[in-house]
């Protein structure tokens, strides 16, 4: 079921458009920022907010990038692996991420702290390599400042 | 005013407010224009300053926004999108302008939405810019509160609401008819052409789709002329144009010069040159879906018309240089590995094709490759080309491999070859 304050912010959307169904991504979202990511139970929410059947909520939700069909962690690292990053060495900033944290992209780690995933470019390309996480974006990264960036989410 | 994009713009970190932007001269434009000119004069002024749009293609800003039906029979609401999506691989350059000096859209999308008689507009901004969305949210509710959005703008007949979408992530919402789905809350795939959006759009109500640089040029036409604004250019194509590098330079960044500006000055000036120990080798001049450019191009003014002769396109005018110590093939590889990922599946040339292309790239950039993979790789050209796919996506994401392939034929032999990639020790 919706929370009272998914419901206020779905609706205050409402006015926004001209059918109730294109309001179907920004439940998704708003839903996600609430429970951390979109489950089962989440996609039939959505679509009993906005008048779609399950099916086609979820047709979308996995559509794109930044819906989260699976649980992430407390934290979710976005590393560019697009084609600036690469030329500065983002292959290296992965493999670091992934001996730091002991996880390959697309998983999480044990204690929940964090979710690694790819992402392309992040419009970041005069500071590559960048990496985003949860809202924040870094960039100009090396072996060094990595960890100190790292630290700051626990 | 030389550089009418940038120059109240203090830093990114510092967005300049509704107080500022008046006193420098903002929202100007905008109520001399709902005063005192007809819609339609304001649309023959944008095409008088032989505006091309700034997302990538290159069409007249002021003839598109002609093809929208005025008048009291039309059906209504019709609508401005502003495409703020920027996902193209090596860009950087709109969100520069929304978090610098937010102001400038909304009085350019003030006026695009007056020339086209529409009376709510979109922002649709990739998920990934959350500074950009909290800036373009505070300067929306200023100019709200200020009287500039909503009911009769500054006491005239027009009234105007603009909403900020932001995205879920993907790179096909900015195809301007994948948008349109994407705002109706769907899947993003292409719709087909005809019928072309600014006749049938999102809803079905005519809708125009311009990129963020092409709208931050609005007001400036208006304030100072289309012939001031020819002026701003070396060369036929009229303005200015935000000019990105990236890559293995000295100082990379961005910096507003006049178009035509020429190739060899950007990396050579503006970005300070190669990196200690690094050659040029050649540059993708637009973002990831534009054909290399190479040592001999390097005196190119870059325009639309002088990078089209040399077999490319001036794209979104953000560049990537390939350095003489990176691996031609596996930058090619890279490129594919993003455009197999963000093909939104729709047709199957695309869809299947460059999966197919990804998987011959990573064996030939691994030393399993074959000599008649070149041959594929350029059958697949062929297949995905122009006209060939629902959508301009797979033909863009060809550009950068037929390229290459001509350009560093003998970089994708010498994997073949020698059974191993020659850049890795
Ligand atoms: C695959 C693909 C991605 C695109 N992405 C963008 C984008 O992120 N931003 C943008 O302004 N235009 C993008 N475009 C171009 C748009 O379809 C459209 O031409 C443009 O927004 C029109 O604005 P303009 O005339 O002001 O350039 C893209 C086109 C394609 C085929
Ligand atoms: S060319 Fe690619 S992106 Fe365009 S419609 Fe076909 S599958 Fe989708
Ligand atoms: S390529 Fe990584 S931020 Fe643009």
């Amino acid at each position: 079921m919706l929370s009272d304050q998914e419901k206020q912010e779905i609706e205050a959307e409402l006015a926004h458009y001209e059918r109730p169904q294109a309001l179907c991504i920004e439940a998704l979202k708003i839903v996600q920022k609430h429970r951390g990511w979109v489950s089962d139970e989440a996609i039939r929410d959505v679509g009993e907010a906005v008048g779609l059947s399950p099916h086609e909520v979820d047709s979308v939700a996995t559509f794109y990038n930044l819906i989260y069909r699976r649980e992430v962690g407390r934290h979710v690292i976005h590393y560019c692996d697009s084609v600036s990053c690469w030329v500065m060495g983002c292959d290296k900033i992965r493999n670091q991420l992934c001996q730091e944290l002991k996880i390959q992209p697309g998983q999480t780690t044990e204690d929940q702290r964090f979710t690694l995933l790819p992402i392309p470019c992040l419009g970041a390309c005069d500071t590559a390599p960048a990496v985003m996480i949860d809202e924040d974006l870094h960039g100009n990264l090396n072996s060094e400042n990595l960890k100190d960036i790292l630290a700051r989410y626990d | 005013m030389d550089r009418p994009l940038t120059e109240w713009i203090l830093s990114e970190s510092l967005p300049i407010g509704l107080k500022r932007y008046e006193a420098l001269g903002g929202y100007e434009a905008a109520r001399k224009a709902l005063a005192e000119m007809e819609p339609k004069a304001v649309t023959q002024t944008v095409i008088d300053s032989g505006l091309r749009g700034r997302g990538g293609a290159g069409f007249s800003t002021g003839m598109k926004w002609s093809f929208v039906p005025l008048g009291p029979e039309v059906p209504r609401p019709k609508y401005l999108i502003c495409n703020a999506d920027e996902m193209e691989p090596g860009t950087f350059k709109d969100r520069y302008l929304l978090e610098g000096n937010p102001h400038q859209l909304i009085e350019g999308m003030i006026l695009g939405a007056y020339a086209i008689e529409s009376e709510v507009a979109y922002i649709f901004l990739r998920a990934e810019y959350h500074r950009s969305h909290q800036v373009l949210t505070e300067a929306l509710a200023e100019a709200r509160a200020a009287g500039y959005l909503g009911k009769n703008i500054f006491g005239s007949q027009h009234s105007l609401e603009i909403h900020l979408h932001s995205s879920a992530g993907r790179y096909i919402c900015g195809e301007e008819t994948a948008l349109l789905n994407a705002l109706e809350g769907r899947r993003a795939v292409p719709r087909a052409k005809p019928p072309f959006p600014p006749v049938v759009g999102l809803f079905g109500k005519p809708t125009i789709v311009n990129n963020v640089e092409t709208l931050y040029n609005i007001a400036p036409i208006l304030q100072h002329g289309p012939e001031w604004f020819q002026k701003r250019s070396l060369t036929e194509d009229a303005g200015t144009k935000l000019y990105g590098v990236s890559g293995r330079v000295r100082k990379p960044g961005l910096w507003e010069l006049p178009m035509g500006t020429p190739l060899r000055e950007i990396i050579e000036e503006h970005a300070g040159g190669m990196c200690e120990g690094y050659q040029f080798r050649g540059v993708i001049p637009g973002g990831a879906s534009t054909d290399f450019l190479v040592s001999e191009h390097l005196d190119l003014p870059l325009d639309f018309e002088s990078v089209a002769k040399a077999g490319s396109r001036l794209g979104t005018g953000t560049m990537i240089v390939l350095d003489d110590r990176t691996c031609p093939v596996g930058m090619v590889h890279n490129l594919q590995k993003f455009f197999a990922h963000e093909s939104c599946g729709w047709c199957t040339p695309c869809r299947d094709g460059i999966p197919w292309i990804e998987k011959i790239l990573e064996a030939i950039d691994q030393g399993k490759g074959r000599l008649d993979d070149i041959d594929l790789l350029h059958r697949h050209v062929k297949h995905l080309g122009p006209g060939r796919t629902f959508c301009a996506f797979a033909p863009g994401a060809m550009e950068p491999l037929q390229s290459a392939l001509k350009y560093f034929e003998d970089d994708f032999r010498r994997h073949i070859e020698e059974g191993r990639c020659p850049y890795h020790e």
